[in-house]
């Protein structure tokens, strides 16, 4: 028999009492090694995964992810646009957390010009990067909790991210794709109410996590499906390029809007959540607690939060106001030329990381003095979760890979840029 | 925060003493370490196991084209230390042909970023095993982030009725590819057209006036 030919059931051998004839009445079952394909289509792939799983019986022995089905070529694309042109790529990286792609897009560009944003600027961005951190939380629990079989969550979460989606639409006049951030600042103030509404929604929300909470926290089946499946070891996690939620569930605190913050995170108080066993229960637990934080740090950045300009007045990197365009013809000239050529970013290369909802996403920045990103490599954070699938699923049941996939918080977007 | 500029000058000042560091220092605030291919592998067990900069993640690794060098490929890591909290960037340059040592031993994060240097730049890397394509297409051919390969590509993608599956054909554009060059004549020419004398008569005289500028110091 081959060495990968493994059989299920007897060996074909029957007790006999003596003196009857031996009768065989079980047969031989060989059971091969087979292969499945799962994806690029499956509901549980959060997109287009293409998943090979080699299943000893229901058990994974291997499991190969096959990316790029939304491949559409994103850092090419951005080295042919200018600065400026090359920020709404960034909304469709992470599609679920477009305002982080956005900040690390800006914060890099401002590494190299050596902008100082204004202080309501940078309160708008850190608040507006925490919102997007509950969007984003709220999506990946509830589609998690879906996937192992619990609709409500979903029912009640998707509800509640549509009152983050009109913050989106409010000050960007779009619920996704929002393109709002800009190098100095934001494009715009926040409009007339919103601040207000937002304050309101702060004081709502730890209530609906509490509802949440009551519904999986504790959970039989969810823990049965959770606990102890796909442990990742700090060792482990540290060797993967693990980030985000995803190590600090491995127990290592390990956070960048503590560690080199940017923006506004220096001046607020929160606390990091860490777990310690590193598996999809703690990682759950790791996105609940932060959202808690999250609502904290948006409450201090309403309170704080001064009136005053939200972006530099640099005609070279922000528009004349129209009322000034009808008069001037120095304005004029400085809005027709930010928009046609940008504006130029000097000679050099920047690695800048902010800390997005599902870890460290960086930008690799290369400027050759031009009015176009020379290089722009973009580091996905779920590009190296995704990896480490094969080294957390091997040994678990077809059921488990599910789980853990939804734990790790897989966008394609990002992934395949 | 001055203690920061000056943790970061010294490990700076540390990790260019390295032997196998060709050139290293600060480059607008961050560490970034020019090492040949051969010595890769040693500067980089150095950086993840030496106390001193035990940079424990690869969080990135990627190639950079600059097809008029000789060595027209970086290759860049980005290294990070969790425990010291700070990052380090290797640079190593390399040609289409020249393998660069994979670093898939040392983080075993390394293997996608590998093949995905593989498969965007044809940067090769020894001791890979796995360098199959990842991100483009299954039969895809070429390195589409080389600076010679075409924005547009040479291949597009269409459904067809007919034979009732996915053909590639080569792309059809209806207008011509335009790339608009920005830059401002003003700031972009030096030299007018038909003015070539009168500018070099007054690159002539600048230089000598700062030459008696010089002397008169």
């Amino acid at each position: 028999m081959p060495d990968d030919v493994r059989t299920h059931g007897f060996d074909g051998t029957h007790p006999t009492t003596p003196g009857e004839e031996k009768i065989s009445t079980t047969k031989v079952v060989e059971v091969d090694n087979h292969t499945i394909n799962f994806g690029p289509q499956h509901p549980a792939a959060h997109g287009v995964l293409r998943l090979i799983l080699e299943m000893d019986g229901e058990v994974v022995e291997r499991a190969d992810p096959h990316v790029g089905l939304l491949h559409r070529g994103t850092e090419k694309l951005i080295e042919y646009k200018t600065y400026l042109q090359a920020l709404p790529y960034f909304d469709r990286l992470d599609y679920v957390s477009p305002m982080c792609m956005e900040h690390t897009w800006v914060l890099a560009q401002e590494k190299l010009l050596g902008i100082t944003v204004p202080e309501r600027g940078r309160w708008i961005r850190t608040m507006y990067a925490e919102i997007t951190r509950v969007l984003n939380h709220l999506l990946n629990v509830t589609t998690y909790a879906l996937d192992v079989g619990a609709i409500t969550p979903s029912l009640w979460g998707f509800e509640e991210r549509e009152k983050l989606l009109h913050f989106y639409e409010a000050v960007s006049g779009a619920r996704y794709h929002a393109n709002y951030f800009r190098v100095g600042g934001v494009a715009r103030d926040l409009p007339g109410d919103l601040a207000n509404e937002i304050a309101a929604w702060a004081d709502t929300f730890p209530k609906f996590i509490d509802e949440l909470e009551q519904l999986l926290t504790s959970n039989r089946i969810w823990k049965q499906r959770t606990v102890d499946i796909g442990i990742m070891t700090p060792e482990d996690a540290l060797a993967w390029g693990f980030s985000g939620p995803c190590i600090r569930a491995s127990g290592v605190p390990w956070d960048l809007r503590k560690s080199q913050p940017y923006d506004m995170y220096e001046h607020v108080e929160f606390d990091i959540p860490v777990a310690r066993n590193g598996d999809c229960y703690d990682r759950y637990l790791v996105r609940m607690a932060e959202m808690r934080q999250s609502v904290y740090i948006i409450q201090q950045c309403l309170e704080r939060m001064q009136p005053g300009q939200v972006k530099i007045e640099d005609r070279k990197f922000t528009a004349p106001r129209r009322k000034e365009m009808k008069r001037s013809m120095e304005a004029l000239i400085h809005h027709f030329k930010l928009y046609t050529e940008g504006y130029h970013i000097p000679a050099g290369a920047t690695y800048t990381a902010t800390e997005s909802p599902k870890g460290e996403f960086g930008v690799y920045l290369v400027a050759d003095g031009s009015n176009r990103p020379y290089r722009c490599k973009i580091r996905p954070t779920g590009f190296s979760h995704l990896q480490a699938i094969e080294h957390m699923s091997k040994g678990h049941m077809l059921a488990d890979a599910v789980a853990i996939i939804g734990s790790i918080d897989v966008v394609f977007g990002e992934i395949d840029r | 925060m001055p203690e920061v500029a000056s943790a970061l000058t010294g490990l700076a000042q540390q990790a260019s003493a390295l032997p196998g560091v060709v050139r290293g220092g600060l480059e607008g605030g961050e560490v970034v370490l020019h090492v040949g291919r051969a010595d890769l592998l040693a500067v980089l067990t150095v950086l993840r196991d030496d106390p001193r900069f035990s940079c424990e993640q690869l969080m990135e690794l990627c190639g950079v084209d600059w097809p008029e060098r000789p060595e027209r490929f970086d290759v860049v890591y980005m290294l990070l230390s969790v425990s010291l909290n700070h990052r380090v960037r290797v640079v190593v340059p390399t040609t289409a042909e020249t393998p660069v040592p994979s670093v898939h031993r040392l983080w075993p994060v390394a293997t996608w970023f590998e093949r995905e240097a593989w498969d965007l730049f044809g940067i090769t890397f020894a001791d890979q095993t796995d360098l199959r394509r990842i991100l483009t297409d299954y039969g895809f051919s070429g390195h589409p982030l080389r600076k010679d390969f075409p924005l547009t590509g040479y291949v597009e993608v269409r459904y067809d009725e007919d034979q009732k599956r996915v053909v590639n054909e080569p792309v059809t554009l209806t207008q011509d590819f335009r790339n608009f060059d920005f830059v401002s004549p003003w700031e972009g020419m030096v030299t007018l057209p038909g003015d070539e004398k009168a500018h070099t008569d007054r690159q002539k005289a600048a230089a000598a006036n700062t030459a008696a500028m010089k002397d008169s110091k």
